[in-house]
């Protein structure tokens, strides 16, 4: 960790009691729901950290306490440093503060997680699925989701599955 | 027919009705821009000047599906794009082709999930189907021959 | 199947003006088929006359559930599935994949293997830039460049074959290596692409960069500020075009390329013309880098000796049990990587490219997510659109250069 890694890390740990955890060279720091907004303010305006790299989320079930872990990837450009922030939340209608103010960049990322695991983003100025059709039922990521597999056909159940099969006709 | 029975002693080839017209429809096909991913690629690849697919009558890949014959689903169809597939196929006059270019239209390819529809024949009728991942631009060609063969043996009551 | 009649106006109302609402713009689709929106990409643009008052993308229609597929493959199968993201530059999804999975499970690769690597993502940056080149310049109307540039695109494209066996989704770079050695008319076929490329992007830029019309129609075309560029977190040529010379490839290096001598070319004004001349300066650097590379060359093993994530090869099964052991286990299972979180980035023809991966401590894992450049790229269509012709929409789509299957996946 070099020394303005450091400084922000123990910023952030001392004003909103974050834990740490490193492994393979990489810093991240857990965080609760309340404080992620004016962390990442603080990260944006004093240490510099201007980008957004990345906002994603991981689905923990069946584990409900915490199921969501919102993960948001910042850089600094000025320092060259890599910075995770997580935020764990439960499982009944997640919820979080949406990034969207303090970095524009994460509107459609924001979405994506909306679309994908169903985590609701207050204050998102356009919150509405983006890559499956607009009226999809269900989140996929989760994994309580099927993936919808569909059986491959071998020799000894083609008939059955030609069957099934909707095939399109004139 | 009473055609043939005219010009038979006049010296001109004679030829069947069937056959003129299916040659005609076979040597001026325009393909439809439909490519969708990687397969479309191969498929520019196929119509630019290594493997020409001008030779074969197919210079012009019109855009807009009113004024092309053959319809090549070049990549994988997705379930939000299937009903636009099927609305685009409709609106392609008679007689109308369509070949399913690569494993992804063909059957679902690597992808066996929620989102890609296995295989375009669940949305359109598919003449022919070129296997590859994606297949080599020879390989649409030799789908390309095989759809003119397949032309040629239809017959006027298969006519729509 | 669901009926196609999409987002009504209602739906969009607070996306629109309100000019919108009494007719007096009107609402065009530019719908997922259309020859220039590279790719199953939908706009729905609000014009007044002929201007643009505002562009709203819709994407998704590539969206192919990739990364809900690879929780259900192990890493080896998985790997298969990334070539297929972006598919202009499978090596590359190939190389961040291994590179998130080497950082996770803590395997080195040997230095042949990196050059190599090296050499492979910079020919695929140059042939992601050929296609590039031909289709954008199809887009404003200059066919000829097209024809040209998938000429040699065809050259490289043998390069790749000789190597794997495939044209374009080769999954040659696997974690540890390389599936295999390169073979011996590997280096002469490079050699034969870096004699020959040189002299052709100089008649590309005869045909184009003093050419009026292409002036015309691309100096002073979707501006975007350095400032805008960091706010939306854009990377790759859309910002080295507005004068920040920010390159993973200099600023977070990767599989040795601190070792090479290259420069990061950057224009100044951030419209279409300078994302344009920032791609084909980076065209003649890839050049440089594969020279120099291959001429450092060293010898030795392609793939890690690490029999627990590497399987060994056939000429060992025969001879050592252990070797049998480890391909039987590798092959049926799969290796196993801890429950640990890891993020890898290169920097792609269109930017950086990003894997968030999360193992479980079983063979699969456990998250994936593909942080794209084109999916961060293409939410600056409605800045960079706002105020043109419909005619100039053309031209910044391909000059942002979107693949839609990097923005859906």
């Amino acid at each position: 960790m070099n020394d303005h890694l450091h400084k922000a890390v123990d910023a952030i740990q001392s004003r909103f009691g974050a834990s740490l955890h490193q492994y393979a060279g990489e810093v991240t720091l857990i965080l609760g729901r309340e404080h992620i907004l004016e962390a990442a303010q603080a990260l944006r305006d004093e240490f510099q950290f201007e980008m957004m790299v990345d906002e994603t989320a991981v689905d923990y079930w069946p584990q409900q306490e915490p199921r969501f872990h919102v993960v948001y990837q910042l850089y600094s450009m000025s320092h060259n440093v890599l910075l995770r922030l997580r935020v764990p939340l439960d499982g009944n209608a997640p919820h979080v503060e949406t990034m969207e103010k303090i970095y524009p960049g994460v509107n459609w990322k924001e979405r994506e997680i909306w679309d994908m695991f169903g985590i609701h983003f207050d204050g998102h100025s356009d919150l509405r699925r983006i890559l499956m059709p607009h009226d999809w039922q269900g989140h996929p990521l989760r994994k309580d989701y099927p993936l919808g597999y569909e059986e491959v056909q071998f020799t000894f159940n083609q008939q059955a599955i030609d069957e099934t099969k909707p095939y399109a006709k004139e | 027919m009473g055609l043939e029975q005219k010009t038979g002693n006049m010296g001109v080839v004679t030829t069947t009705l069937e056959q003129v017209i299916n040659w005609s429809r076979t040597y001026s096909m325009w393909p439809m821009l439909f490519g969708l991913a990687c397969c479309a690629i191969e498929m520019m690849a196929a119509q630019a000047s290594n493997y020409d697919m001008s030779r074969f009558g197919m210079e012009l890949m019109r855009p807009s599906p009113r004024q092309s014959d053959l319809m090549i689903v070049a990549g994988r169809v997705t379930r939000k794009m299937a009903p636009v597939l099927r609305k685009l196929y409709d609106q392609m006059p008679d007689p109308k082709w369509v070949i399913a270019m690569g494993d992804c239209a063909s059957c679902g390819g690597v992808f066996n999930n929620y989102a890609v529809v296995q295989g375009v024949d669940e949305v359109v009728p598919v003449d022919i189907y070129v296997s590859g991942c994606p297949p080599r631009p020879e390989g649409l060609l030799h789908g390309v021959m095989t759809l003119h063969e397949k032309i040629k043996r239809e017959r006027l009551k298969d006519w729509k | 199947m669901p009926d196609i009649r999409e987002v009504s106006v209602d739906e969009l109302r607070h996306l629109v003006s309100d000019r919108a609402m009494t007719g007096e713009t009107m609402l065009l689709n530019m719908g997922p088929q259309h020859p220039s929106t590279h790719g199953v990409l939908r706009l729905l643009l609000e014009l007044d006359g002929e201007i643009v008052i505002n562009c709203i993308p819709d994407i998704g229609f590539l969206h192919t559930g990739v990364e809900k597929n690879m929780e259900a493959k192990t890493y080896q199968k998985a790997e298969v599935m990334t070539d297929r993201l972006d598919y202009l530059n499978p090596m590359g999804n190939n190389l961040v994949f291994c590179l998130a999975v080497e950082k996770l499970v803590d395997l080195d690769v040997p230095p042949r293997a990196q050059a190599l690597r090296v050499i492979l993502a910079e020919l695929q940056r140059i042939s992601s830039h050929l296609v590039w080149i031909g289709t954008s310049s199809l887009d404003l109307a200059a066919m000829s460049v097209f024809l040209y540039a998938m000429r040699e695109r065809e050259m490289i494209l043998d390069v790749f074959e000789l190597v794997s066996g495939q044209r374009m989704m080769t999954t040659y770079i696997r974690p540890g290596g390389l599936w295999r050695d390169v073979p011996a008319e590997f280096e002469p076929a490079v050699d034969e692409v870096l004699a020959i490329l040189p002299k052709r992007i100089d008649e590309y830029e005869r045909m184009l960069t003093t050419n009026e019309l292409f002036l015309d129609r691309t100096q002073g075309i979707g501006v975007i500020s350095t400032e805008q560029c960091r706010q939306y977190a854009l990377t790759g040529p859309v910002i080295r075009a507005t004068g920040l010379a920010y390159d993973l490839r200099k600023a977070r290096p990767y599989s040795g390329y601190e070792q090479y001598n290259f420069e990061v070319p950057t224009q100044a004004a951030g419209d279409v013309y300078a994302r344009y001349l920032v791609r084909v300066e980076e065209m003649r650097q890839s050049l440089k880098i594969i020279r120099q590379a291959l001429d450092k060359l060293p010898g030795g093993p392609v793939r890690s000796d690490n029999r627990k994530f590497v399987p060994p090869p056939r000429s060992e099964i025969g001879v050592s049990m252990e070797a049998l052991i480890h391909h039987f286990k590798l092959w049926t299972e799969g290796f196993n990587a801890p429950a640990e979180y890891v993020y890898a980035a290169v920097e792609s023809p269109r930017g950086e490219l990003g894997v968030y991966l999360e193992g479980d401590g079983g063979p699969k894992p456990y998250r994936i997510h593909y942080n794209t450049p084109s999916f961060a790229n293409l939410q600056a269509m409605p800045i960079m659109t706002r105020n043109h012709f419909i005619a100039d929409v053309v031209g910044i789509i391909g000059s942002i250069d979107i693949v839609l299957g990097d923005a859906d996946r």
